[in-house]
């Protein structure tokens, strides 16, 4: 059975429907790319998911139905959502943002876990008492990733991690993001419009176009077809 | 000199009340990013609860005790009932301005349908005595202000660096998406915001109604002050209230001295350094500048 399984999912904001019946699944510890260009609807998507936004169809979550819960409650499940434009809370020094990442839990290992992510970031460990608004792009995105991970996830959603990041310090984030994710064995659901990038991070990959998903399948059979890449990936 | 020094001491007092319902305004901006209008009328209803109950017997300092917790609870209420409807209030800064305007004047209104148009006799919390240094007389009422505050302060820093409730609201004030999606209970984190300025908004009424007299009015020249005091200090900053609050009423003891117009004008050295300050340094003292997000 799946970790997570999304059965015809409808979505949008108020009467502008964005999702027209989306299918996907991600199994326990799968990395999984949607691809899509702009206005696609990844984010609504991820909204979706996390329990942001109402959403018709079915989300389940290890066996569970999620629909109509609230976002807290989808984080208490086990998905960690890393919004789009990273979502670091910048009035926050980073060691404080990692805090608050770990909201919902009860045990006494935070401090540990903490010290753990400056391990896996040790540009973060350098920078613990500074504000996360007057660090950098990458420096914020890796935070915003050891902030879900605080939570503990089985699932972590990430969006567009890629962008305003320069190449260098995207792959360096994606890095990263193998390394954390073999570690704790969580799952990703990324979202992307950098293919390249994503099929290269993901074992398999959905393409979505205009709310509905047009293509689906192992990431590295989408990168070598040429058709594919032409019609829908653009490069 | 001995009269300088004596007006500097009423500045003072006056200032440390300012200082007071200044750090409630602190603590609803610094949860929501907005400013509460309504925050000097929960303070002056909270002192009539304190009043009632120190009516029926009650010793005073356990009357403002039960002030605070009614105010603590009439705060949270209006919130959950006025404000929380309208959503985030990051997403609705104007019409939740507005409904704090809305508050101001219904809570008003209550003040008066429950408690009368009367002004009270409201005693003092610290006494009638003073004491005399050098030739200068300090009234406990004064020296117990500057010490309260000095709690208050103490408090509110506690709550907000040291508390994992003081983390998450800072965390909802700087962007309260993010904050929910780490599970953090943002309205409820909200409810407690208002809960708490109404509270201490208690002290502040406690301190200002025995020298006004305890009425429907009896915060409206003391928010203007607050207002002036957190401009001062900067929005978001308790330090800057409390500096902003002794500055405002040191200005307003001491300017009438020297410069006669202004003892028929009380509000307009307050008027005056509000705007100076917008026009030369927006975030204040101690306030922090906007940080860009990247
Ligand atoms: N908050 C919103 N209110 C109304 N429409 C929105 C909102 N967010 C996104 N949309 C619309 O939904 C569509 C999909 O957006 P989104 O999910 O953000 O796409 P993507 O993340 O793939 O770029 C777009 O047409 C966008 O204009
Ligand atoms: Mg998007």
């Amino acid at each position: 059975m799946s970790l997570l399984s999304v059965r015809g999912l409808r979505a949008g904001y108020g009467l502008v429907e964005v999702l027209f019946g989306i299918d996907l699944e991600v199994d326990e510890g799968e990395l999984v790319v949607v691809l899509g260009s702009n206005g696609a609807g990844k984010t609504t998507t991820l909204r979706a998911v996390s329990g942001m936004i109402e959403a018709q169809g079915e989300i389940l979550f290890d066996g569970q139905r999620m629909n109509g819960k609230r976002p807290d409650q989808f984080l208490a499940a086990g998905i960690a959502h890393v919004p789009q434009g990273r979502g670091t809370i910048t009035d926050l020094t980073v060691e404080e943002n990692l805090r608050i990442g770990a909201w919902t839990r009860k045990d006494g290992e935070v401090a540990a876990d903490i010290d753990r992510w400056y391990e896996t970031f040790p540009r973060l460990g350098e920078r613990r008492e500074q504000l996360a608004g007057s660090m950098s792009g990458g420096e914020q995105q890796m935070l915003a990733i050891a902030r879900a991970f605080m939570s503990r996830p089985r699932l972590l959603l990430l969006d567009e991690p890629s962008l305003g990041l320069a190449p260098l310090v995207t792959a360096e984030v994606v890095d990263r993001l193998r390394s954390v994710t073999a570690e704790t064995g969580a799952a990703v659901l990324l979202v992307e419009q950098n293919a390249d990038l994503a099929l290269g991070f993901a074992g398999r990959a959905y393409v979505l176009e205009a709310g509905t998903i047009a293509l689906s399948g192992a990431a590295a059979d989408l990168k070598g077809d040429e058709q594919v890449r032409r019609a829908y990936l653009g490069f | 000199m001995n009269n300088f020094l004596q007006v500097l001491v009423v500045g003072i007092g006056d200032g440390a009340v300012y200082a007071m319902l200044g750090l409630g305004l602190v603590v609803i901006y610094r949860s929501t990013g907005l400013l509460n209008f309504a925050q000097g009328e929960l303070a002056m209803f909270s002192t009539f609860i304190t009043w009632t109950i120190w009516e029926v017997g009650v010793p005073l300092p356990l009357a403002v005790l039960g002030g605070m917790v009614g105010g603590f609870l009439v705060g949270a209420l209006l919130h959950q009932v006025a404000v929380r409807p309208l959503g985030d209030p990051h997403l609705r800064p104007l019409a939740t301005v507005i409904v704090t305007i809305g508050l101001f004047l219904a809570v008003n209104g209550a003040a008066q349908l429950i408690w009368g148009t009367l002004d009270k006799d409201f005693p003092k919390l610290f006494g009638e005595g003073q004491i005399t240094l050098g030739g200068v007389a300090i009234a406990w009422q004064k020296i117990g202000a500057v010490l309260v505050l000095a709690l208050m302060v103490l408090g509110f820093w506690f709550l907000f660096q040291r508390t994992k409730i003081g983390l998450a609201m800072r965390a909802v004030a700087s962007n309260s998406e993010s904050s929910a999606l780490v599970g953090v209970p943002v309205p409820r984190l909200l409810m407690l915001g208002w809960g708490l300025a109404a509270a201490v908004g208690t002290v502040a009424g406690v301190f200002t109604a025995p020298g006004l007299g305890l009425g429907s009015n009896l915060m409206q020249l003391t928010l203007i002050f607050g207002f002036a005091a957190i401009t001062l200090g900067g929005f978001d900053s308790p330090l800057g209230a409390v500096v902003g609050g002794m500055v405002v009423g040191i200005m307003t003891s001491v300017l009438p001295q020297y410069l006669p117009i202004f003892s028929k004008m009380r509000l307009a050295p307050a008027f005056l350094l509000i705007l100076l300050v917008l026009l030369f340094r927006p975030q204040g003292l101690f306030g922090r500048k906007q940080v860009e997000r990247v």
